[in-house]
Order: structure tokens, then sequence, then C-alpha cells
């Protein structure tokens, strides 16, 4: 019921009855069109001066960035960071990517495979686009990567390879459309820096219910 | 929440009085407008955004219909349900319902104007249900037995010390003033919560037509693990923020953390589509939207129209010399600030809500500011006309009006009453060149002065430059 009065009521004030034939397929073109709106200078730069404006802007959003020339690095870089914190496990998606590394090298971390649990103390995820103009990484769900892995954990360690920046959110979003085939999966999550809060006399205070720390493992692949 | 719009001036006379709110909107006022302005600084086609959003807004309306069935097909083709709900009641009704089938207890809530605006908490533990605020801003709020006074910093009209006493009473530990401790009490607090909640109710800040999707906007992530974590999740929000695609959508979010708080990007811009995929591991069985309308549809070719552009980035708030002096509360109803003085009367009725409208110095800061350019002072001014014409504004006010009639419509009459006046005033002002009382309008001259007319009024003048 409703329903109906909604509709009709838009009608109305629309002075109009149902939408012509021309009028639907208008809006259907449209989206099917994905057509971009105004896209700023910034997130149209080359390349590696995009990949230069995603540190820049990562950094000021609070993410800590580890550079490292290849994938390979990986286990020994999360091993270092954590282990100056004192800690032992490592939550990680069970990404091709990650499960792929040689996890035997680094014996002082205890690498599982599972959904983020209440409790968790660091998480290791992949991100398949980190978009330049606000430092954003854009991770999504499915069998291998759990959300909670994103949101429990107080540190949340991400893998991104500088060839997967892109400059404006747009890019992210064809990206994203090639590779889920087109079907949206349930969560796209688009994070930047880690989570805080501000509602205590406008007071900024990181770590609110998200990670308190996200770090970036980004990738040259350069040699 | 209880309806004290028509007690605005009373509310507003006690803000004023209030050293400790007076010291809490100090830090908005210094706040968001600053960051703003900077975060615009470093967006040389800010303005142009503006305008996109506004034309692409218009063009949603004008298809409303269509991108809503769109939408709500897409939804479904998902796995998820919609839901339509035509009041608050029907709203209320459809998610007590949902949590009743799922045998709710207890739900967590992240951040929701429309939930506030439908009352739903009230509603959901007179039912049986309760519901647990996870934004930290609501959670304080909740805790207290307060409301939001703000549209995105819920808690804006509390001090520290506030904190620190609702904290102390309820969590039972050591009182402690430090921002970072009291933060992170209430995540301990929270984390149990989102994992015993049966069902999670967010808000959404669009709805993509293209996917089915909805997206939350938050700094705290509190929302994701209240979508994430419980069987179900509800998102309550309503029928004016559909978008057509996620480029489209892509469009508001460049404007929407610039305009409110001033970052760059907000924290977690999170896209929900559907329930749990057959092979993921985490995520919600459940899917449903439950798109409210309470007053919107009706506003649809109305002269209102321009308001359904809104994105509830409460910049309009953030730079309104009312709502700095005298707070969210002060309006009495879900929505503050101009934007609340265009809606309120729209969703609670004029007669109870025409005090609003008025309360504007019609600056226009507040048009200038809104990303999606809506009109707020002529929309005011609409409603303004409207309580006039239904004979529901003030007898002073109407005879002032009459009065002023009666001399605008004889002008050597008025000439000549306002060179008595302007010498008058210039009088009682006196060396000051202020006058501080003034018959009549004490309301006025109690809070500030009122500067003496500086020389001869406007037909002298033009008088003499004619010659
Ligand atoms: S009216 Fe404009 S400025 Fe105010 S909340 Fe809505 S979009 Fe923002």
């Amino acid at each position: 019921m409703s329903r109906a009065e909604i509709f009709s009521n838009i009608r109305r004030g629309l002075g109009r009855g149902e939408a012509s034939a021309e009028q639907k397929a208008a809006v259907k073109a449209r989206l099917d069109q994905h057509k971009a709106n105004l896209i700023p200078m910034r997130a149209q730069l080359p390349h590696h001066e995009q990949v230069a404006l995603f540190k820049e802007m990562a950094l000021e959003a609070a993410a800590e960035i580890i550079e490292l020339t290849d994938i390979h690095e990986v286990p020994a870089a999360c091993e270092a960071w954590l282990a100056n914190r004192e800690i032992n496990e490592l939550i990680a998606a069970s990404d091709s990517q990650i499960t792929a590394l040689d996890w035997q090298s680094t014996p002082r971390i205890q690498l599982n495979h599972r959904v983020g649990k209440v409790g968790d103390i660091a998480s290791l995820t992949t991100s398949f686009a980190g978009i330049a103009e606000t430092g954003t990484l854009m991770l999504y769900s499915r069998q291998e990567s759990p959300t909670t892995l994103n949101f429990l954990p107080d540190v949340h360690m991400v893998i991104l390879h500088e060839k997967d920046i892109v400059g404006p959110y747009e890019d992210a979003w064809q990206k994203l459309r090639s590779s889920t085939a087109g079907t949206m999966p349930r969560t796209v999550n688009m994070i930047t820096g880690p989570s805080r809060s501000a509602d205590i006399e406008q007071r900024l205070q990181m770590g609110a219910h998200g990670p308190k720390e996200l770090v970036i493992l980004l990738i040259s692949d350069s040699q | 929440m209880q309806i004290e719009s028509p007690a605005f001036k009373e509310n507003a006379r006690i803000a004023l009085h209030d050293v400790d709110l007076q010291k809490a909107l100090g830090n908005l006022k210094a706040g968001f407008p600053t960051k703003r302005a900077a975060a615009i600084e470093r967006m040389p086609e800010f303005d142009s955004l503006r305008d996109e959003a506004m034309q692409l807004k218009n063009h949603i309306i004008e298809n409303l219909d269509l991108y809503l069935e769109q939408f709500e097909e897409n939804v479904t083709k998902q796995g998820g349900h919609v839901h339509w709900a035509r009041t608050s009641d029907d709203a209320c009704k459809t998610i007590l319902d949902i949590c009743r089938q799922v045998g709710a207890k207890t739900v967590t809530k992240g951040k929701s104007m429309v939930s506030e605006e439908v009352n739903l908490n009230e509603y959901l533990e007179a039912n049986g249900v309760t519901p647990v605020e996870t934004d930290l801003g609501e959670y304080i709020l909740q805790l207290r037995g307060d409301h939001p006074s703000h549209i995105i910093a819920p808690a804006i009209h509390l001090n520290l010390e506030d904190v620190t006493e609702a904290f102390h009473e309820h969590h039972g530990r050591p009182r402690s003033s430090d921002p970072a401790v009291l933060m992170q009490e209430a995540r301990e607090m929270l984390r149990e919560k989102f994992v015993a909640a049966d069902v999670g109710i967010t808000g959404a800040n669009f709805c993509v037509a293209e996917t089915g999707s909805t997206i939350i906007v938050t700094n705290e992530g509190n929302g994701d693990l209240t979508q994430t974590l419980p069987k179900t999740h509800i998102v309550i929000t309503s029928i004016e923020k559909v978008v057509p695609t996620l480029e489209d959508m892509t469009l508001f979010q460049r404007l929407l953390a610039r305009s409110a708080t001033g970052q760059e990007f907000t924290v977690y811009n999170t896209l929900s589509t559907g329930p749990r995929r057959a092979d993921d591991q985490d995520g919600p069985e459940n899917f449903h939207v439950v798109l409210v309308d309470n007053g919107r549809s009706e506003m649809v070719g109305s002269e209102f129209q321009d308001m359904l552009r809104c994105i509830r980035c409460s910049a309009c708030m953030n730079h309104c010399p009312v709502y700095g002096s005298v707070g969210g509360h002060s309006y009495g109803w879900v929505y503050p600030g101009p934007m609340g003085s265009v809606l309120t009367p729209k969703m609670i009725g004029i007669e109870k809500a025409g005090l609003l409208p008025n309360a504007s110095t019609f600056c226009g800061k507040c048009e200038s500011v809104c990303p999606v350019r809506i009109p707020l002072p002529k929309l005011m001014r609409h409603w303004r006309e409207d309580e006039f014409s239904k004979h529901l504004s003030p007898k002073a006010a109407r005879w002032g009006l009459g009065g002023w009639a009666f001399f605008a419509k004889r002008p050597s009459l008025y000439r000549l009453l306002s060179k008595g006046a302007n010498r008058a005033l210039r009088l009682m002002a006196g060396k000051k060149g202020r006058v501080t009382k003034l018959p009549l309008a004490g309301g006025w001259t109690d809070w500030r002065d009122m500067p003496a007319p500086s020389g001869k009024t406007f037909m002298e003048q033009y008088k003499q430059q004619q010659r």
C-alpha cells in the first residue's frame, strides 16, 4: 500500500502518470553507460605521479606505508613490524597472493586463515585498487577475503601493488566491474586511513571501532 | 523524540544563558567551517562539482519513480528485500516485524537520522527489542537518555565532563577525563554487543539504482561492524537518497566529506549489496532496505522540491549564526539548523514548527555553502508566507506588517516617519553610535546592540545625489 501511494505521489508531483517509453529507455541507457561526471585534475596525472599522490594522501590520512619492491618481501616485513609490537599472530585472507608466499621463513609469526574475531590483534589482506585522489584503498568481500578481517583487528595490514593504483574513483569502479564479472560483491570497502572519532568535544582520537592502525605494504614490482 | 519546536523561543533563551552549551558550541564554530574552507581550497573544481551535483539531483527527482524501481529490482535480484514506508509508523512496524521474524532481542545501530526521524529506538524498546547505538556520539547520548543536536556530530552540545560522568555511571569504571581513554572504554564495551546482536540497523547516505547497493560513510567503523556481524542487516533510509550509478554516487562522495567535516574523504565508505554470497565466510544472511517517505513524495513538484537534493552534510548548520548561538536542541526536533527549518514544518506541521523558518537572519550563508545549492533562505520564506496566509503568525507580527504596509503605500508619510525615526535612533545611540535598548525590541537588543543610522535616510541621500 505504501509503495503505491509513494509512487502515485511522486508521479502526481511530476505532473505525469507512468513515465513514457522514451523516458524509461533514457534512464535505462544512463544506468548502462556509467558515464563519469567531472573528474578533478589531481586524479588525472600520469601514473608515477598518481603513485606519489596516493602515498601523500594515505599518509595524510594517518595510514602507515611500508615500501617493498617485491611481494616476496611481505612475510619478512610483516614479521619485523609485528615483532616490534610483540605481536605473534596474523589472521590472513586466503587470497592466493598471500598463500603463495613463503611463511615458513618467518617462524615468529603464526599465520591463520579465517574470519576476524573479537580479540584479534592483526590481520593481513590484499587490496585490489588504490585510489590516488584521496589515498583510498578499495577491497571487496569474497570467499578468500572475509570482511571481518578489515574491521575487527586492531591492526590491518594491506598488500597493494603500485600498478593497481588508479587516479580517480571512477577508474576503480571500472576495475571492480571487470574483476567481478559485473556482479557486485556483497560489500565493497573504501578505506582511507585508520578508524577515528571526534565525537568528544571535536577532539580527534584515533582508533574508534575499526583498526587503530592501517599499514599499507606497497609493492613497486620494479626490477 | 518529543516535539518541542513550538517552544523554540523559550529553548533559545535558555540555550543562550547556558554556559556549558555555549562552550561546547564554541568547538563547532572553531572546527568544521575552518576545515571545510581548507579542503575546498585544495579542490579547485569544487564549485563546478556543486553545479553538477545540483543538476544531477534535479535529474534524479525528475525520474525518481524510475530510479526507485530500478533500485528495488536490483536489490531483489541480489537476494535482498525492499520495504516501503509511507509514515514513521509504517517504518517502525516493518522493522519490528523483521526483528520478530528472526527472534531478535538486541539490535546494534549505526548512526541514522532517518531512524531518529521515525523514532525507532523508542518503538523497538516499547516492543521488547533493545537497540544499542554504536556511533560514539550516539552511544554517549543513549547512556544519557539524550538526543542528537547535530546531524553528523550528534553530541556536539556536550563537554568532556558530561562524557566522563556518563561513562563512570554506566561502565562502573574510574572517572577519566582523557578522551582517548573514554573512547577505548566505549570500544571495549561495545565489542561484545556487536557480536551478540541479532540484527544490525544502519542508515544509508546513498542508494545506487544500477547495482542495488546502499552506502554508509563513517569514520569510526561502527557501522561496518553493525552490518557485518549480525545475521540480519536492515538499512533504514529515505526515498530521495537514490542515485543512478556508482559514478554518480562518486560525484556526491567528492562533495560530502569536504562539506561536512572538511576531510578529503571519510575513513570508511562502505557499499552493501544483498546478503552474504553462497561461499562468503561472513556477512549477514538477510538484507533488508526500508525506504521511508514521511512527506518526501509530496515535496516533489511543490515549492519545497529543491530540499529533496539535500545530502545531509550539515554545512548549513555549521555556518549558521542562529544554530551557532542556540544549538540544535532549541529547534525542538530531529533536524536542526537551516535544513531543519525547511524540513521540520513539512514533517511535523507548520502549526508546530512555525517558529523555525522565522529563526533566521537571512544572511544567506547556508545557501552559499550548500553543496547542492539548495536555496534555503527562499524555502524558509515560503514557509513564512504559508504561515502568514494560514493566519498562524503572531498578532504582533501581523499588526506590525499591516502598519508598515499602510505607510509603505503612502510614500510622503513613510518618508516623514523614517526621517523622524532616523533622528530619534541617532539621539538614543548617543556618542557610542549603538542603541542598547529599544522599546518593543528587547528581544533583539538584549543580545546585541543596534547600530545607529549613520547619516541621512536613503531618500534624502538619493535626492542629494540627483542634484
Ligand atoms: S541543506 Fe545543503 S548544506 Fe544543509 S545539510 Fe543539506 S546538503 Fe548540506
